[in-house]
């Protein structure tokens, strides 16, 4: 078998195939992204505490809950999670929104963006106090374990889930918002909202619903992660700015972009793993470089 | 010789900063600290404030400046006044090449921009032997200003600290009175104007990024001689961060904004830190609440009350 | 009317300054008290391994101590450093400049570690390192004044790849942390190795604060050895062996050995993912009687969680310190030195002796963290395996880098 800059064919597509699982992962984290940002104008930067809420709202379910409720057995275990948790971290945004986020959107969006870095910082902080750094532990749901050996490679099912999953939603929000009626309706409500407005559509509401659902998908994903990745406060800070660099790298109006972008980095960072591993955290900034230079508003973006 | 309201201020204030040393209420290392991040922050408020940009990467040339003069310090010998100057100059030179690649972009991808090209400095910082990697470079000596005066004791150091936060101050307020200035002022106001009228907006973004870029090496190489170290966390993203809380907090557009901010939060982080987590959540909390009710600012706020320019 | 303002301000200043500044007085004890200072992380990533248990730690020592020595108050201060360089460095100084304390412990990253040991040794002061790895802390960073308690990076190598490679397995994937630390451990490791008879086949190097590491962990099953090293530490440690446990790695044909890792991490991982990995440490809570007393004490005021041995290090430190102001007479930063590198030290929890180069040279363990079925209680993690006597675990002095030794 022939070796390519010393690796096999075969240890390749293995590569690739990690690459592609965690771009999908990385896909559906910046989708909220993308969805609050192309329809609202708004940086979220709290998305990454959403996605941290998300897998420890899962996690408290599952270990704490019960010894909160006197009810040592009550557990809500990981496919309730996927609904409530989204749900719940979707609420608090609304009430977030409607309190603060809702006073910026006549100014810059500089104060959108400074507004939520400092209400990520809150959050963090205060599971941080609560739950300490380290974090903890969520078990892969038992009907989940095991996997699958694919050419010397283990595929755990999880992770097939999780791509599955995510490829799914991604599809599912795309289509929503660029193929029906209501998506239409929420696009036209960020390009002009008065006209909406005038034709008796409730826009403050859509907007907040919007927003309550692109930080619902940041607190998806967090629960996706939990089984995978160590359930701690910082967890969320880690990855947004990667997150970050997928949506503008994408472009910040296309939830196309983001998605397509997720997966391509994924893959990229997985090479770069295997080639120059010491650069695989960096690797996404370079590229975010390189596009921006020559595609200004990012590979699907539209200039506004 | 009849000083500007502005002036009369900025005289009372240094002269007070001057008194630090002969009391033991305010530690001055404290002060120091808080003399190099206010220099970070001006160089911010300069761009933001005065030119209407936003850099997320501006931690990349304090660092720089941070690892420059602890280099020349360190390996070279050179005096302190030298080691500064380095690391001002070398700021100098990567806010152009950061400014040539970012100025053509607007808003948020110019932050994005900066953010992306300060960490790829992050990590050449982690790879290159020069900087220590982890360690950093240690054991900064402060060196013999001029030749004559040893910085090694604190008070020393103080006002060799004191007299470049004043230089640095009084630099700024030079652009900003400018028409250069004036130039900039107009491109954050109406851009689209400024061109109309045959300014190279272009160019003048640039001049401004690569002077900002210069204070905060400055910044970051005075502080490498106050803390006698230059480390990663230097160039990590938090502390672009930190600078742009310190310069809103402070009040953007404002010229004492910046070492208000940075008194407060240095402060901040001083004295929550021995509680766990709550100097982050503090941290948030001013963030959230500067941005919802002081949007000027604690000078902005100030100068707004009693209608001076501060 | 407002130079006159001035003058005044200027007037009181000088005024109130000179009521401040006290006439130094030369004392036995400096300043009436001794005063110990804990520099740790207390609210960042390493505050499990020493953090606010560092602080009770020392607390206790001083309470056994009986609370004062030769006569004077001892008073116990923190600073919270976050494992940041900076702050160490700021903290450091102004701990000794300021507050005027006689002596530092604690610090738990390498660079906060050196930075604290660069200002201690201006001040002349002792600084007892505690939760840092850095073998060159008493190699090429060492000064009279600092001493190195707990573990080294030489003392895991040694320990943990010694008990592998007796094991009979001899070939090894490195995943290693891309920085100094991460570096140093692997050539540890890698040089017990190869005298062992082994030979390490392949490795990675990844970023700190890695996410995801199921391709560097593709890459070590790839290799087929027979170990898969984790020459990494805190989240980084966490998140490997997680991962590790996901693909099916913990427990199979090639064994998963993280070169650090501390009792902290385990708890956060949980026993169901750690089982039967094998790791090296200075101490163990529930080794002997000994430990077993001082860990129920401990317990009794931190939640129930059993102190890390860095934890523990840190009340011996304190203790030892003490008596030695005591026997010095002074809390003379020399005299202490010279006292706390001269006698044997035996409190019970730890047994040896403080060296020339500041190196504190004690016996160290190698233990298997227990299946979920064996622990009974969530402080039941580990039995000790192999005790592996002190100058095993230590770099031998002739080969100290250690300025003060080096040439003898």
């Amino acid at each position: 078998m022939f070796e390519l800059l010393g690796i096999t064919p075969q240890a390749l597509t293995s590569q690739v195939l990690i690459g592609l699982i965690n771009g999908s992962f990385y896909a559906l984290l910046s989708l909220g992204l993308a969805v609050i940002f192309g329809l609202l104008n708004v940086i979220n930067f709290t998305h990454g505490a959403q996605y941290m809420l998300g897998a420890m709202f899962t996690w408290i379910g599952l270990t704490q809950l019960g010894g909160w409720l006197d009810m040592p057995e009550f557990q809500l275990n990981y496919f309730v999670a996927l609904l409530v948790a989204p749900l719940l971290v979707g609420l608090l945004s609304i009430v977030l929104e409607k309190t603060m986020l809702k006073r910026l959107y006549h100014l810059d969006h500089l104060y959108g963006l400074l507004l939520t870095f400092g209400l990520a910082l809150i959050l963090e902080g205060l599971f941080r106090h609560w739950f300490g750094v380290l974090g903890n532990s969520y078990p892969v749901p038992e009907v989940l374990e095991g996997g699958l050996r694919v050419s010397g490679l283990f595929l755990p099912y999880y992770r097939l889930w999780v791509v599955a999953l995510a490829l799914i939603v991604c599809f599912a929000t795309w289509y929503f918002i660029e193929r029906t009626k209501l998506g239409s309706l929420l696009r036209a409500g960020t390009e002009n909202p008065r006209l909406l407005q005038a034709l008796g559509v409730n826009v403050p509401l859509i907007i907040t619903l919007t927003y309550g659902a692109g930080c619902a998908l940041a607190a998806f994903a967090g629960v996706m992660a939990a089984p995978v990745y160590q359930v701690t406060a910082v967890m969320g800070s880690n990855l947004i700015i990667v997150v970050f660099a997928v949506v503008v790298i994408g472009g910040m109006g296309s939830i196309a972009g983001a998605i397509v972008t997720g997966l391509g980095l994924g893959v990229v960072e997985g090479l770069t793993k295997v080639f120059y591993p010491q650069a695989s955290s960096v690797s996404i900034f370079v590229i975010m470089i390189l596009v921006l230079l020559v595609k200004p508003a990012g590979l699907f973006g539209r200039t506004r | 010789m009849k000083l500007s309201r502005l002036n009369q201020i900025s005289l009372a204030v240094l002269l007070l900063l001057a008194l630090v040393p002969m009391q033991s209420f305010v530690y001055d290392l404290f002060m120091m600290k808080v003399f190099c991040f206010a220099i970070f922050a001006a160089s911010l408020n300069l761009l933001l404030g005065f030119t209407g940009l936003l850099s997320f990467g501006h931690a990349a040339f304090f660092g720089t400046g941070a690892y420059v003069c602890a280099h020349a310090m360190k390996e070279w010998g050179v005096t302190p006044e030298i080691g500064v100057l380095l690391g001002f100059f070398a700021s100098i030179a990567l806010g152009y090449v950061f400014g040539a690649l970012a100025i053509r972009r607007q808003g948020i991808y110019f932050a994005m921009i900066t953010l992306a090209l300060a960490q790829v400095v992050y990590f050449i910082a982690t790879q290159v032997p020069f900087t220590k990697g982890e360690d950093g470079i240690q054991g900064v000596p402060r060196g013999v200003f001029l030749g004559i005066f040893d910085l090694s004791p604190s008070t020393s150091m103080y006002y060799f600290a004191l007299a470049v936060f004043a230089l640095a101050f009084f630099f700024i307020q030079r652009i900003v009175h400018s028409p250069f200035g004036q130039v900039l002022k107009s491109i954050r106001e109406n851009e689209p104007r400024a061109i109309s009228l045959g300014y190279n907006v272009d160019r003048y973004k640039l001049i401004a990024f690569t002077l900002s870029a210069g204070l905060a090496g400055l910044g970051g190489a005075l502080k490498s001689l106050v803390l006698q170290l230059a480390s990663l966390g230097d160039v990590f993203w938090h502390t672009s961060g930190e600078a742009v809380l310190m310069t809103i907090l402070g009040g953007i557009g404002t010229f004492w904004g910046p070492i208000a901010g940075a008194a407060v939060i240095v402060n901040l982080q001083n004295y929550l830190a021995n509680l766990g987590g709550w100097s982050t959540i503090a941290t948030g909390f001013i963030f959230v609440v500067c941005v919802l009710a002081f949007r000027r600012g604690i000078v902005g706020e100030i100068a707004h009350r009693f209608k001076v320019t501060l | 009317m407002k130079k006159s303002l001035i003058a005044q301000l200027v007037a009181a200043s000088l005024v109130a300054a000179s009521a401040f500044t006290g006439v130094a007085q030369a004392q036995a004890i400096s300043d009436n008290e001794v005063r110990i200072g804990v520099l740790t992380d207390l609210s960042g990533i390493y505050s499990g391994i020493e953090g606010p248990g560092a602080v009770l730690a020392a607390q206790m020592a001083v309470k056994d101590f009986g609370g004062k020595v030769l006569g004077k108050n001892i008073v116990i201060t923190s600073a919270d450093t976050q494992s940041k360089a900076d702050l160490s460095a700021s903290k450091a100084r102004e701990m000794f400049e300021k507050d005027k304390v006689d002596m530092i412990v604690g610090n738990v990253s390498s660079a906060s570690a050196l930075a604290a040991l660069e200002v201690s040794e201006q001040f002349k002061k002792p600084a007892i390192v505690t939760g840092a790895a850095s073998v060159t802390i008493t190699n090429e960073k060492c000064t009279p004044y600092s001493v190195h308690y707990v573990y080294d990076t030489y003392a895991l190598a040694r320990g943990t790849g010694q008990a592998v490679i007796d094991m009979g397995k001899k070939n090894w994937f490195f995943l290693t942390a891309d920085y100094a630390f991460g570096h140093t451990l692997e050539r540890d490791t890698t040089a017990v190795i190869n005298g062992g008879g082994g030979k390490v086949v392949g490795g990675v190097k990844h970023p700190i604060n890695t996410n995801d590491f199921s391709s560097f962990l593709a890459q070590a099953q790839a290799s087929k050895s027979d170990v898969i090293a984790l020459a990494n530490a805190g989240g980084d440690t966490i998140a490997s062996v997680k991962q590790a446990a996901e693909l099916g790695l913990i427990g199979g044909k090639q064994m998963v050995v993280p070169l650090l890792i501390f009792t902290s991490d385990i708890q956060a991982l949980g026993l169901k993912t750690a089982q039967g990995m094998l790791f090296t440490d200075g101490w163990y809570w529930d080794y002997n009687d000994a430990n077993r007393k001082f860990a129920q004490r401990f317990m009794k005021e931190f939640k129930g969680v059993a102190p890390t041995s860095v934890q523990a290090g840190v009340y011996s430190a304190t203790m030892q310190y003490l008596k030695a102001v005591e026997s010095a007479k002074s809390d003379d930063g020399d005299a202490v030195m010279k006292r706390l590198k001269s006698v044997e030290i035996n409190d019970g929890l730890f047994k040896g002796k403080i060296r020339a180069d500041g190196k504190f040279e004690h016996d160290m363990y190698v233990l298997q963290v227990k299946t979920p079925t064996e622990s009974k209680d969530k402080n039941d993690l580990a039995k000790v395996v192999k005790v592996f006597a002190a100058k095993d675990a230590t770099v031998p002095l002739k080969d100290s880098k250690c300025k003060l030794v080096a040439g003898k």
